[in-house]
């Protein structure tokens, strides 16, 4: 690991002052995928901002019609929350399939959320419950925020306060572990709020996480395992490597949707 | 260089780092606990896995700066004296290790499991709530049933992880 | 005493140290005044240096030296060596090239070593690694075998078409002839994957000198110290074997990757003296991936003669196998005489011949991982008779059971006298266990529930307790491969046993402490294992080849036997008895016909006090020493049945059962001798499903991390039911044969076969990860649509 000067923030304010006046600077949450990227010294940035003593950024409550998720809430704080478990289940069950135990312990949303890592589970689910995601200066739907590989709608200096979830009728999170790494090789989230149907697939994409209209078309007719059969999903802008070539990514998202979308009806 | 105090195995300490010191360099190197150990450099492998204010973290991915005023439990604070802990116990009867590296992760991360999950565990919800602790040595097979036997005394002790 | 004895579970000695965060592994050691070292790796496959500037590494904050190949060369430092000379089939040597412990003029693989920065601390030297800079001109990379030896790029001049040798074993014109009159040929192509050893342990070295006598100390993860120090001394030449002492404290595990003398503890214990401080380098997980050397990786067309009922004929095998970028300490011998030995497998072949082309690509060494040369062996031998067996329609185990060897001692084609076994009964307990009658039904269900189900066997055989020295030196090997063990007994009567074995995580401290509690009759906390300290036990050649029991305790048995004989000595000298008339007997020394007897520790004393006899009559004091050469190799043996499950949907597969039948001999510890059987079939399964090391076609290693090489996890794998049978192996005293490697033997060609059955075709290769599965499962599609 690189040297960089290191920054503990009281408040949001101060984090992202620090986080301007830095430039190059990263935030540091839970650190599961920076510090690991840092420790290969695949990433120096010359100052981290520790969120760990700011105030007020945990937390999970309901908020009217959506579940509410404050930043640095961590993963293990939303697979057992009962708010999150009777609200959106699914989404306890994915924050549940992150990582491993210890770094569920330590990882956080907004983390994940902010570093957009094209494995990582949350993004998948922001942007199939159609997620807000509000930060100390505006409130940005996951439909603009994912913008490309580990890149963000985020500007210098912005920093994620909390993630707003709109409650659906039925949700559910299938992932196809990399056999390696255990990260999603494909991962699919599927989400029903009324005739809204968003499929959205995290770990097969070139360019991230993005939605399968294709497969949510087909679901729009009827929100069934069986609507999906015979669908295929191309395996062009498909990540190849030495896991999975495109095609059988490809494949697997029409598995994995027909997985979520049997446990959403079970839910 | 920063200075920082926690709390290790109930034992006050302090010590000068650079920000880029991990958790387990500040254990292994400053306090010379070597129990806690570094198998891999991606956060796989679980060796280095110990007790962050009652939650099992993995040292190696954590800044000893963050923990600045936290209660770190180590493989060397689980055993009361010469007494073992349960999961340790249960670890040396089922013949759990052979190597003995991944051990101290793995008998944290045990440990921590019947802390979330209570006593009663079946084979299935442990190997997947192992997922995080690579060993070469024993195939799993061992660790299972001395998971599973901890847990049990454990619940029959009422115990939880010591210091915490 | 049989709570402790021979037989007995006895919970780990050891174990203690290792639950309490209280072991001493290398890394846990630091040493007064320790530097750090870094190595500067080459980022290319293949390369011509032209110059190394070390000016802004050297200006680096507590930067203490920069060194290369060349200080090297000043010193007089000696290359890494190969120690197992294979000649050609026209006898004419293998070629090596040289192996310099820092590169000289080029680099051959990614991570080969370049430079070492020495600072004061870890991280300081890291940084300046990084500022090292060498001047490369790239040389085109080869990783490919078949590439390599078109000899468009040569790797070392002394090869020019990259062949390092081109070896046979067997009768050609015999087998030729046993495949003219086959009525039924069965041809397979191989691949043996390339796999990382991966112990939990990174490796580590510390290397220390005391200017004051002119000594070094070298504190390493060695599965062998002693040879570890016979080679940095007689031909590194680092110093004379009295003036360096190694020392491999607790180990956290080897799998053969810690038996061999690498660049990085060369050079540590070098530059200890260079820089008048200790010099310490740990690797991390990326740099053992780069670094550490590699198993298995065999390119081989094997075929299979039968006759019209199935009986086998002969067995015709071409390998190419890949050694890497220079030859690691034993690797020569691996693809070689660790391997064409075993491929008559359980079976009575009457013709065999092997061909092994020996190659060098640019990549990392490749050398012994657990099994060496027998788990590739026994894939070739076991997937041949299994596809033969399903050509010709026959039960594969009916089909196995007619080709058993079933007479001993038997002369197989390819050197190895097989002692003793009984293969029908390991074959018909594993049956029995596995419940194969039950599996058709197992498998409709499966099928109902839309999945396909397959049953695949193993019967293996490998040659352990390596091995008579005469034999091993007939054949090309640079040492003799005894053990030797000296027994201490203190005049209190406790025991220290020093052994030349070394215990990285197998138990020794246990089951050689059961040993001499079961034949002197003390109790097991009174005996203390020691090893892995050159300057304690005198000479030993270490652990690998599941020696330790057969050859090893053998050692100690053989020590043992001196001490009792010399306490007979003193007891009769002590009751004023007549010496032939002393018998031992459960901790006691006895005179025949009355009711005198002394324990063992009162014979101790007896000994040491000397009381009872003059020093003219007897020496006093109590230690014994032995080595013990083995007379023949042990032949462990054993079925393994895996059955699996496949979801076509994924291609992922389950392994639901496990059922192991090993015929180790006699078995001094049950529960360590199952672990280490549930560990190697961990390591054979993740072979076979989960790992392999991956280059691309630049040679940059893609699977560097545990991101992409894939380890097996407690979820992988499932319960194993492991059961024995037992026939004493002839040739040594205590009738052991070697458990540490059967699982890694046994088992990637029983999830392969297992495979291949729920599929219905052969056509799928290690690993047999969902992707390659799921395509395997794709190929299947049309022969169901057309069923």
């Amino acid at each position: 690991m690189y040297a960089f000067s290191y920054h503990q923030p009281k408040t949001v304010r101060q984090a992202a002052s620090l986080l301007a006046k830095n430039e190059d600077g990263k935030i540091l949450a839970g650190g599961q995928t920076l510090l690991p990227t840092m420790k290969q010294r695949l990433a120096a940035p010359p100052a981290l901002i520790d969120l760990g003593k700011v105030e007020g950024l945990s937390g999970i409550e309901l908020k009217g019609r959506s579940l509410v998720i404050g930043a640095t809430t961590k993963h293990v704080q939303v697979a057992t929350s009962e708010i999150v478990k009777q609200a959106i289940p699914g989404l306890a069950e994915m924050a549940g399939m992150i990582g491993d135990p210890a770094v569920r312990n330590r990882g956080t949303i907004g983390g994940s959320v902010a570093n957009n890592d094209p494995a990582a589970d949350y993004p998948a689910a922001c942007l199939a419950l159609g997620a807000t995601i509000i930060t100390n200066t505006r409130k940005i739907p996951a439909e603009q925020f994912f913008t490309g590989l580990f890149e963000t709608a985020l500007e210098p200096g912005e920093v994620i306060v909390k993630i707003s979830f709109p409650i659906v009728s039925k949700a559910a999170y299938a992932k196809f572990r990399n056999p390696a790494s255990r990260y999603a090789m494909v991962g699919v989230f599927v989400a029903k709020r009324g005739s809204d149907i968003r499929v959205a697939v995290t770990g097969a994409g070139s360019n991230g996480v993005f939605r399968a209209t294709a497969l949510e078309e087909a679901l729009k007719k009827r929100f069934s395992p069986k609507s999906l059969e015979g669908v295929s999903v191309s395996a062009d802008g498909l990540n190849g490597d030495i896991h999975a070539s495109p095609e059988y990514r490809a494949h697997l998202i029409g598995v994995m949707a027909k997985r979520a979308v049997t446990a959403a009806i079970g839910k | 260089m920063t200075t920082i105090s926690m709390t290790v195995n109930g034992k006050a300490v302090t010590g000068n780092v650079e920000p880029r010191t991990l958790l387990v360099q500040f254990l292994r190197e400053n306090l010379r606990l070597t129990g806690t150990h570094v198998g891999c450099d991606t956060s796989q492998c679980g060796a280095c896995v110990v007790h962050v204010d009652g939650a099992a973290v993995k040292s190696c991915t954590m800044l000893a700066v963050s923990c600045d005023g936290s209660n770190v439990t180590t493989i060397e604070g689980l055993a009361n004296g010469a007494e073992l802990h349960p999961m340790q116990a249960a670890f040396r009867e089922h013949h759990g290790l052979q190597c003995g590296f991944c051990t101290p992760g793995m008998i944290m991360s045990a440990v921590d499991m019947v802390n979330r999950l209570g006593p009663d565990l079946d084979e299935k919800t442990i190997r997947e709530e192992l997922e995080g602790n690579i060993c070469r040595c024993t195939g799993y097979h061992n660790i299972v049933k001395a998971v599973e036997a901890g847990a049990q005394a454990m619940g029959a002790t009422g115990q939880r992880v010591a210091a915490e | 005493m049989a709570s402790t004895g021979i037989g007995a579970p006895v919970r780990r000695k050891e174990d203690f140290r290792f639950i309490t965060g209280k072991g001493q592994y290398t890394d846990d050691i630091n040493r007064p005044g320790q530097t750090y070292a870094a190595f500067v790796r080459s980022p290319h496959a293949h390369a011509a240096i032209k110059r190394i500037d070390a000016s802004e590494a050297l200006a680096s904050p507590g930067v203490l030296a920069v060194l290369t190949g060349a200080d090297l060369e000043a010193d007089k430092i000696g290359g890494l060596i190969c120690g197992w000379m294979i000649h050609n089939k026209d006898g004419s040597p293998m070629k090596a090239g040289a192996h310099p412990a820092l590169a000289v003029g080029k680099v051959r693989y990614v991570g080969d070593h370049v430079a070492v920065v020495i600072a004061e601390t870890q991280a300081q030297a890291r940084d300046a690694a990084e500022k090292v800079a060498v001047d490369y001109e790239p040389l085109p990379a080869v990783v490919d075998m078949n590439e390599a030896l078109t000899g468009k790029t040569v790797i070392h001049d002394v090869a020019p078409d990259n062949r390092v040798y081109d070896w046979h074993l067997g009768d050609k014109a015999a087998t030729d002839a046993a495949f003219a009159k086959a009525k039924h040929v069965t041809r397979l192509d191989l691949v043996n994957n390339r796999l990382a050893p991966n112990p939990m342990e990174p490796r580590a070295a510390i290397g220390d000198y005391d200017a004051g006598n002119d000594a070094f100390t070298l504190y390493t993860t060695s599965q062998n110290p002693h040879v570890a120090r016979l080679v940095l001394s007689a031909f590194i030449g680092i110093a004379p074997e009295h003036k360096l002492r190694v020392i491999a404290p607790d180990v956290g595990g080897g799998f053969g990757s810690k038996i061999f003398i690498y660049a990085e503890e060369t050079v540590c214990v070098w530059a200890a003296k260079r820089v008048g401080r200790p010099v310490k380098w740990t690797s991390d997980r990326t740099e053992a991936f780069l670094a550490d050397a590699h198993g298995r990786d065999h390119l081989t067309h094997a075929e299979l003669a039968l006759d019209e009922r199935g009986k086998i004929l002969g067995l015709r095998v071409h390998t190419k196998a890949n050694l890497g970028a220079y030859l690691s300490t034993f690797s020569s011998s691996v693809p070689t005489y660790l391997y064409a030995p075993l491929l008559s497998g359980q079976y009575d072949i009457p013709a065999i011949y092997c061909e092994v082309e020996g190659v060098y690509t640019t990549t990392a060494p490749v050398d012994a991982y657990r099994g060496a040369g027998r788990p590739e062996a026994t894939f070739v031998v076991e997937r041949l008779v299994e596809v033969a067996a399903r050509e010709l329609g026959q039960d594969p185990a009916a089909f196995r059971k007619k080709n058993f060897i079933r007479k001993f001692p038997h002369q197989t084609p390819v050197i190895m006298a097989y002692d003793t076994g009984d293969y029908t009964a390991s074959l018909e307990k594993a049956l029995e266990m596995a419940d194969v009658k039950g599996f058709a039904k197992r498998r409709r269900e499966s099928a109902r529930n839309g999945k396909l189900r397959g049953l695949g066997y193993s019967a293996y055989i490998e040659a352990c307790g390596i091995a008579p020295s005469q034999a091993v030196g007939s054949l090309g090997a640079g040492v003799g491969l005894w053990e030797s063990a000296e027994v201490r007994v203190n005049p209190v009567g406790t025991v220290e046993v020093l052994t030349g074995s070394h215990s990285h995580g197998q138990g020794h401290e246990t089951t050689f402490a059961q040993l001499v509690s079961d034949r002197l009759g003390i109790p097991i906390d009174q005996v203390a294992i020691v090893h892995g300290d050159t300057d304690k036990v005198q000479f030993g050649m270490g652990t690998y080849g599941s020696r330790s029991g057969a050859v090893g305790m053998s050692a100690i048995s053989k020590a043992l036997d001196k001490v009792i004989a010399k306490g007979k000595k003193v007891a009769a000298y002590a009751m004023e008895a007549s010496e032939g008339d002393i018998e031992f007997k459960d901790g006691r020394f006895g005179v025949s016909g009355t009711d005198k007897s002394l324990g063992f520790g009162e014979v101790a004393l007896q000994a040491y006090i000397a009381h009872k006899f003059s020093g003219q009559e007897l020496e006093p004091g109590l230690k014994e020493g032995a080595f013990y050469d083995p007379t023949n190799f042990t032949f462990p043996s054993g079925v393994h049945i895996c059955e699996v499950e496949i979801d076509p949907d994924t291609g992922v597969t389950t392994i639901e059962k496990w059922t192991a039948v090993d015929d180790f001999g006699h078995v001094i510890n049950p529960m360590i001798v199952e672990g280490q059987v549930h560990g190697g079939i961990a390591q054979g399964v993740g072979q076979a499903l989960l790992e392999g090391v991956r280059y691309d076609a630049s040679g940059q290693l893609v699977t560097a991390s545990y991101m992409d090489y894939c380890m097996p996890r407690a979820k992988d794998l499932p319960s194993f039911q492991v059961g024995t049978t037992v026939t004493p192996c002839p040739s040594n005293p205590l009738g052991i044969k070697g458990c540490g490697e059967a699982g890694a033997i046994a088992a990637p060609p029983a999830v392969i076969n297992a495979i291949t059955d729920a599929l219905g075709h052969e056509d799928i290769a290690m690993p047999a990860t969902p992707q390659a599965v799921w395509q395997a499962v794709q190929r299947r599609l049309p022969a169901i649509a057309a069923e």
